[in-house]
C-alpha cells in the first residue's frame, strides 16, 4: 500500500499523519461553503466531521472524494497531492448517504463494479467480492437487487462496495441517516467494529453528535464553513472551547458573568443569574473584569432540598418541570433571577422518599471541577 | 388494504376508467372494426363503393368474405416492398432520432434548471406551427434552387445543386426533423429523474466518464429510450405527409399506397386491407412498449415497498 514515495511531502507534520487538508476553500457563486479549513487525520483513524446542515461538512467530504474541485488549498493523502485528481483516480471510496447502489445490478455486480474498472482478473473479483460480502454478512444476498432489500441490508452492501477496493481512505456520508432509529445504535457499533477490523482510515460526516461520539476516535465540529474545535469526543465534550460547541455537543447550562478573582489555579466569576459566585478550578487567559461564559453540564448539577454549605457554586430556585428519561430524570429549575437551568437526576436519587417534586423550592449545586469557562 | 379499497368502491373505479374506455371503444375500436369489415368486402361501383358482407335473400343469410385485398397484398411484390421499405425508413428514422436525440436530452437534463425550461421550450416550439407548414419550409430549403443549395454554391463548396428534394434522403430529413421531439421528451423525463449520485458512485469506484455512461446512465435510461423509439417508430411507419411532399415517385411508403388506393383507385377494400395489415404489424412494437411500461411500474412499486 505504501509504495508511492515519488511525491515528496511539502509539509512536515506528525509522523502518523495520513490525510492532510491544507487551507482548503470552496466558494459556490457568491457563497463561501468552506473557508480555509486545515485538518489532519492519522492512519487507521476514524475521524468525524460534525455539524448541522449547511455547515460545509458535506462539501468538504465531496472535495476529499473529488466530486467538487477546491477553490484554493491542497489535499494530501499518504504523502501524495490528490487535489487535482479526478474521483476515478483517487484511492478513495465513499459510502453515500442514500447508498447509491446501482438499481439495475445485483448485489454481487454492485460490489464487483469497482474491481472490474481496475481490470482485476475474474476469479479474483469473485473471491474479493465474497470476502467483502462475508465481512458485512451479506453473502447470502449476492443475487438480490437493491430494491429487494431493507435499508439496513442496503447499507451493508454499500459498505462492502466501498471497502472491496481496499481504499486508502474511506468516506462515510451520514452513514446512519437513512436507517430507523431503533437499529441505528446497533449498526453504529457494528460499523465501528468492521472499520477497526479492516483498519481503514475513515472520515465520516454526520449531524448526529451521538453517532460521532460512538464511532469516531477524533472529531471536528464545523459551523459556517469552519472547524471550530477538533479533538477526541471526550475532550470536546468536557472542554468545549465556545458556546457553540458546548451547546452542539450534548446539552449544557450557560451563564454569563465577569471574572472577579483570577488566580493561577482558580477563578471566581460573578453572574447576575446566580446569587453565589462561580468557582472554576482552572486558570483562564482572560483578564480580570472580562465578561466570560461558563458551561455546566446537566449531569454535573445536583438538586438538593437543603442549602449547601459551600461559599460558591450553588443557586436557589423552584422546580418548574420534571421529565422522566428512563435512567435519569431531567429537572428544569427556575432560578430566583429567572434563568431556567437543567439538571439530570439519577433514578437512584429519585427513588428516595424526599426527592424534590414539581413546584418544590430547591437548591442546585455543582462541584468545583464541573464548570468550564468558554472563551467565546 | 389496496384490495379493500378497489373492491369496496366498484362504482368509483368504473367512473374513472369508464369514460376513456368508452371514448376508445367509440372512436378507435368501432372505426377499426368498420375498416376491418370493408377489407373483406368486394369492390363495387356505387355508394358505398363496396359490397355488404352479409346478405339476407330468400330467407338465407349469405356471408361473403373476400380475401382479394389480402391475397394481392401478400403476392404483389410492390406491396411487400412497400411494407418493408416503410419499416426500414421508420427504423432508420428512429435510429437517427436516437443518435441526435440522446445527446440533446442528456444535455438538457444536465443543464442548469434555469436554462432547462428554455431549452425544453426550444424542443416544443415547432409544435406551435402546423406540421404541413414546416414540411413546406423543408421543400423550400431542400429544392434544387432552395436555400441549402444556394448557400453551398455561394460558399463555393459545390458547383452543381445537390439532388436532395424528391429523394429518400429528403424524406429521412423530414421524418427525423418532425419526430425528434417525440424521442427527446420522454428520454429527457427519464434522464432528469436519474439520480446523479449513481454516476458519482461509478466515478468513485474508478469508472472513467464513458465507462460510467455505458454501465450506469445508458442502462438506467433505457425505459426512456424505448418510449421515445416507440413514439417515433409507430407513427413513422404510416406517415403520409412527409413522403408525399418530400419523397420522389419511387419513395414507397404505406401511407402513400393507402392514399392511392383510397382516393385515386377508389378501391376501398384494398385500402382497408393495407391498413389492417399495417395495424397488425404495429401491434408488435406496441406490445413491447406496453410490456416495458408495466415492468417499469412494477420496479417502481418494488422500490417503494
Amino acid at each position: 500500500m505504501l509504495d508511492n514515495r515519488s511525491a515528496a511531502p511539502s509539509w512536515s507534520g506528525d509522523a502518523d499523519e495520513f490525510v492532510r487538508v491544507e487551507e482548503v476553500v470552496k466558494i459556490f457563486g457568491d457563497t463561501v461553503a468552506v473557508q480555509s479549513v486545515n485538518l489532519s487525520v492519522r492512519r487507521h483513524e476514524v475521524f468525524a466531521l460534525l455539524g448541522s446542515s449547511g455547515c460545509g461538512k458535506s462539501t468538504l467530504l465531496r472535495m476529499l472524494a473529488g466530486f467538487e474541485e477546491v477553490t484554493s488549498g491542497r489535499i494530501y493523502l499518504d504523502n501524495e497531492d490528490i487535489t487535482a485528481l479526478p474521483p476515478y483516480r483517487r484511492p478513495v471510496n465513499m459510502m453515500f448517504q442514500s447508498y447509491a447502489l446501482f438499481p439495475h445490478m445485483t448485489v454481487e455486480a454492485n460490489v464487483a463494479f469497482g474491481l472490474k474498472q481496475e481490470g482485476v482478473p475474474r476469479n479474483e473479483i469473485h473471491e474479493r467480492v465474497f470476502e467483502a460480502l462475508d465481512l458485512v454478512q451479506m453473502a447470502g444476498f449476492a443475487r438480490r437487487k437493491p430494491h429487494q432489500m431493507s435499508g439496513g441490508q442496503q447499507q451493508r452492501v454499500a459498505l462492502a462496495r466501498s471497502l472491496v477496493k481496499r481504499p486508502k481512505l474511506l468516506l462515510l456520508d451520514e452513514p446512519m441517516s437513512a436507517l430507523d432509529k431503533q437499529i441505528r445504535q446497533k449498526t453504529q457499533i457494528e460499523l465501528a467494529k468492521i472499520l477497526e477490523q479492516v483498519g481503514v482510515t475513515c472520515i465520516m460526516v454526520t449531524h448526529d453528535q451521538e453517532e460521532a461520539m460512538t464511532m469516531a476516535h477524533r472529531l471536528a465540529v464545523m459551523t459556517e464553513g469552519q472547524i471550530v474545535q477538533c479533538g477526541t469526543p471526550h475532550d470536546v465534550y468536557a472542554f468545549p472551547n465556545s458556546r457553540f460547541v458546548a451547546g452542539f455537543i450534548g446539552s449544557t447550562n450557560l451563564f454569563t458573568g465577569t471574572i472577579v478573582v483570577d488566580e493561577p489555579d482558580h477563578v471566581l466569576i460573578e453572574s447576575a443569574e446566580l446569587t453565589r459566585p462561580l468557582y472554576v478550578n482552572h486558570g483562564v487567559s482572560e483578564p480580570l473584569g472580562m465578561e466570560v461564559h461558563v458551561s455546566i453540564r446537566p449531569e454535573n448539577i445536583r438538586v438538593l432540598r437543603e442549602q449547601p454549605e459551600a461559599e460558591s457554586n450553588w443557586g436557589h430556585g423552584m422546580v418548574s418541570h420534571v421529565a422522566w428519561m428512563g435512567s435519569y430524570a431531567r429537572y428544569q429549575v427556575r432560578l430566583d433571577a429567572g434563568q431556567v437551568i437543567e439538571a439530570n437526576v439519577p433514578s437512584l436519587v429519585l427513588a428516595q422518599a424526599d426527592a424534590p417534586g414539581l413546584d418544590d423550592e430547591v437548591y442546585v449545586a455543582w462541584s468545583n471541577d464541573s464548570a468550564t469557562v468558554l472563551p467565546s | 388494504m389496496k384490495k379493500i379499497l378497489s373492491s369496496g368502491l366498484p362504482g368509483r373505479r368504473w367512473l374513472s376508467i369508464g369514460p376513456p374506455f368508452l371514448w376508445l371503444a367509440l372512436f378507435l375500436l368501432l372505426p377499426f372494426l368498420l375498416v376491418l369489415k370493408i377489407s373483406f368486402a368486394e369492390l363495387k361501383f356505387g355508394i358505398p363503393p363496396y359490397t355488404p358482407l352479409a346478405e339476407l335473400k330468400d330467407q338465407t343469410v349469405t356471408l361473403a368474405l373476400s380475401l382479394r385485398g389480402y391475397a394481392l397484398l401478400f403476392t404483389d411484390s410492390l406491396y411487400i416492398a412497400t411494407y418493408l421499405n416503410s419499416v426500414k425508413m421508420a427504423a432508420v428514422t428512429t435510429l437517427c432520432c436516437a443518435l441526435i436525440g440522446y445527446p440533446m436530452a442528456y444535455y438538457i437534463a444536465r443543464s442548469h434548471p434555469s436554462v432547462r425550461n428554455l431549452l425544453l421550450l426550444g424542443v416544443i416550439l415547432p409544435f406551435w406551427t402546423s406540421l404541413l407548414l414546416r414540411v413546406y419550409a423543408w421543400v423550400g430549403i431542400l429544392r434544387n434552387d432552395g436555400l441549402l443549395n444556394n448557400l453551398l454554391q455561394w460558399l463555393g463548396l459545390i458547383s452543381e445543386p445537390l439532388e436532395i428534394y424528391r429523394t429518400d434522403l429528403a424524406v429521412y430529413i423530414g421524418l427525423v426533423y418532425a419526430y425528434l421531439p417525440f424521442f427527446v421528451l420522454p428520454l429527457y423525463a427519464t434522464l432528469v429523474k436519474l439520480d446523479i449520485r449513481l454516476l458519482e458512485a461509478a466515478y468513485d469506484l474508478g469508472a472513467r466518464p464513458w465507462r460510467a455512461f455505458f454501465s450506469v446512465t445508458l442502462p438506467l435510461s433505457m425505459p426512456g429510450v424505448i418510449a421515445g423509439a416507440m413514439l417515433v417508430f409507430i407513427p413513422s411507419v404510416g406517415e403520409y405527409v412527409i413522403p408525399e411532399m418530400l419523397g420522389g415517385a419511387n419513395t414507397l411508403m404505406m401511407g402513400r399506397v393507402m392514399w392511392t388506393e383510397f382516393f385515386n383507385n377508389a378501391d376501398w377494400p384494398m385500402a382497408a386491407a393495407v391498413t389492417c395489415v399495417m395495424v397488425m404489424m404495429l401491434l408488435v412494437p406496441l406490445v413491447i412498449f406496453q410490456y416495458n411500461q408495466i415492468r417499469q411500474l412494477e420496479q417502481q412499486r418494488g422500490k417503494t415497498q
